[in-house]
């Protein structure tokens, strides 16, 4: 018999010791992704001398079925389908990165499981000697893979119907000093700035059971605070409470105690693990508690552009894994976030069916099948002056948080709440009577200055406090402007 | 005290031209607009009663003035609302919800404390206005 061409290639694949990634069948250039695959882009930096193919051929047989030399037991496995195909691999210009496109088939995931999936996809290959550096962009998730999880345990829809709070972006404060209050002198910023006019109060991160201030005494004296802001207003209230522990056990207690005394909404830590959180939104789907999560710790890895994991990747990970809330980033505070990117973040958190956004940093399409969205919160160093931007960035599905931009106010918590409220009420006010209201944001805040001295006060007291520094982590793609 | 429902309860009460002006983005947004009105203002009474049904095929904020000029009229000293409502898939939710009128004087509410073990205490908030029965609240 006259061996073919293709039946040598065949031969060669199989011989022991090392063969190229991409001839393997790794790297496919005609592979036409599935409905059903999982898509990745990964923005890859081969090291000197190794081809770009190879590196990418290699992430896609390091995140799926390989291992550095042939194995005869791959010839056991219908092998063709269990292999990641990296089908598309593009130069980013001026730069030694390519991005390369990866498809992985469903079967190659647990239904259900962030944990799965990350063990998959990020678990091995980012130390790959090959590679100088390797950074996961983006994910299509397919709605087969979609559909095996619960998602947010209520979503921005049942979260508006269960606050009553409709037309506005919500208003949010993290206690300060994050570190060393009482649990009665807690209670008291909780309480000054709910009845004042922020919908939401929290804990920080790391505020969990300390010495100065035990989480049983906090959860109380943070109840008693948001009931009584609740009878000053007749709004309903929150107060994030950090249940984030050092066992499930001990975050079980906590949040079942945080239920009995009727809080509306617990919170977690990102660094509590994604199994956890997967526990965790279980538990607020099952007793009706909102999930507020906070990215503790997530810039370790999302940060740098050149290697890690993409937030908006986590993004998608959590609005699968089911939280309500979701720190998505400020632009134009403190924290880390080009506008574009930011805005794909919270078009990922919040959107249904998303196209391919290369301006925003979306490098597939996204069909959510219908998966509630997650509120994302916007926190660190914003005030009430910056409101007008906030709203156009950000736009009304978010919590905006004002920490200092409430508890700093000269005249007083209370004082420094009311002037976010009348601030963003005024804004959503001009907006929608068809105002201009990015350019015209000053004199509208002005215009409510007038007639209210909370806000006359914080916009004079923080009328310049800005942070223009570049972005670590931006799109490739810039807008072009055409005359 | 001044209840804070709605999304501009912090700004001084809307003028009529003012309350048009938000009824025209509703309509514009294609958002049916619905007035509803009462007098419990407890904030976990979602279902006020309804001025009617929401005005679907309403498309002129002039009319709806009229509406909320007639609930006015029959309930003076009650709240009463205007709620836009976004059928979009995925929203299926009030888009926007704002106060059009109060009573004259809101008494506010009280919180009921019961004192339960282990220093826990259960909260629950009571109207003083709710004490009387339904229609000779604000009176």
């Amino acid at each position: 018999m006259i061996s073919t061409k293709d039946d040598v290639k065949e031969k060669n694949r199989w011989s022991a010791g090392v063969t190229p990634y991409a001839e393997m069948g790794y790297y496919d250039p005609h592979y036409v992704p599935k409905d059903t695959d999982i898509l990745c882009a990964f923005r890859v930096v081969p090291q000197e001398g190794v081809d770009p193919i190879e590196a990418a051929a290699a992430v896609a047989g390091e995140s799926s079925t390989a291992t550095w030399t042939v194995v005869w037991t791959d010839r056991l496995t219908t092998y063709e389908h269990y292999q990641a195909k990296c089908y598309r691999v593009d130069p980013v210009p001026g730069t030694p990165q390519y991005i390369a496109y990866i498809a992985y088939d469903l079967d190659l995931f647990e239904e259900g499981s962030i944990a799965n999936l990350a063990a998959s996809i990020i678990g091995n290959v980012f130390g790959f000697k090959a590679l100088k550096s390797l950074r996961l962009e983006d994910m299509r998730i397919p709605p087969h893979y979609t559909k095996t999880f619960q998602g947010p345990p209520h979503g921005i829809v049942m979260e508006r119907e269960y606050l009553n709070k409709y037309g506005r972006p919500l208003l949010g404060a993290t206690v300060k000093p994050k570190l060393g209050l009482s649990a009665r002198n807690y209670g008291r910023v909780v309480y000054e700035a709910l009845r004042g006019g922020l919908d939401f109060t929290k804990d920080d991160e790391n505020i969990n059971s300390q010495p100065f201030m035990r989480w049983r005494d906090r959860f109380l004296f943070c109840m008693e605070a948001v009931n009584r802001a609740s009878a000053a207003t007749g709004e309903i209230k929150g107060h994030y409470l950090n249940v984030t522990a050092g066992t499930m056990e001990d975050m079980y207690e906590r949040a079942e105690f945080a239920k009995e005394l009727g809080s509306i909404i617990i919170m977690i830590d990102l660094v509590i693990g994604y199994t956890a959180i997967q526990s965790m939104s279980r538990w607020a789907r099952k007793n009706g508690v909102l999930l507020h999560l906070h990215r503790a710790g997530h810039s370790t890895y999302t940060r740098q552009k050149t290697h890690g994991v993409s937030f908006r990747v986590i993004a998608k990970w959590m609005r699968l894994a089911g939280v309500d809330h979701l720190h998505a980033g400020t632009v134009v505070g403190k924290l880390e976030g080009d506008p574009h990117a930011v805005q794909g973040y919270y078009d990922t958190l919040r959107g249904n069916k998303l196209e391919a956004n290369p301006l925003r940093g979306l490098y597939f399409e996204q069909d959510w099948a219908s998966l509630p969205g997650v509120m994302p919160v916007a926190s660190g160093g914003i005030h009430a002056g910056q409101m007008h931007q906030l709203l156009h960035y950000l736009g009304e599905d978010v919590v905006l948080q004002f920490g200092g931009g409430t508890i700093g106010h000269p005249d007083g918590i209370a004082q420094g709440a009311t002037a976010n409220r009348v601030a963003l009420e005024a804004m959503i006010q001009a907006r929608n009577e068809g105002r201009d209201y990015l350019r015209e944001g000053p004199e509208i805040l002005a215009k409510a200055a007038r007639w209210s001295p909370a806000l006359r006060k914080a916009l004079e007291i923080w009328k310049d406090v800005t942070y223009n520094f570049d972005s670590t982590d931006t799109p490739d793609v810039l807008p072009t402007f055409t005359v | 005290m001044r209840l804070t429902q709605g999304t501009f309860s912090y700004l001084p009460d809307l003028t009529d031209e003012e309350i048009r002006a938000q009824i025209q983005y509703c309509l514009d947004h294609d958002w049916p607009v619905s007035i509803e009105y009462t007098d419990d203002p407890h904030p976990r009474n979602i279902y006020w009663e309804m001025w009617g049904l929401p005005m679907f095929d309403l498309k002129d904020a002039a009319e709806v003035m009229e509406e909320i000029k007639a609930c006015r009229n029959a309930f003076p000293n009650y709240y009463i609302r205007v709620n836009g409502y976004d059928r979009t898939l995925g929203r299926q939710t009030i888009a926007l919800s704002f106060l059009v009128n109060r009573p004259e004087n809101e008494p506010g509410f009280h919180v009921e404390r019961m004192e339960y073990t282990d220093r826990q205490i259960k909260y629950t908030l009571r109207a003083y206005a709710t004490d009387k029965p339904a229609g000779q609240r604000y009176s």
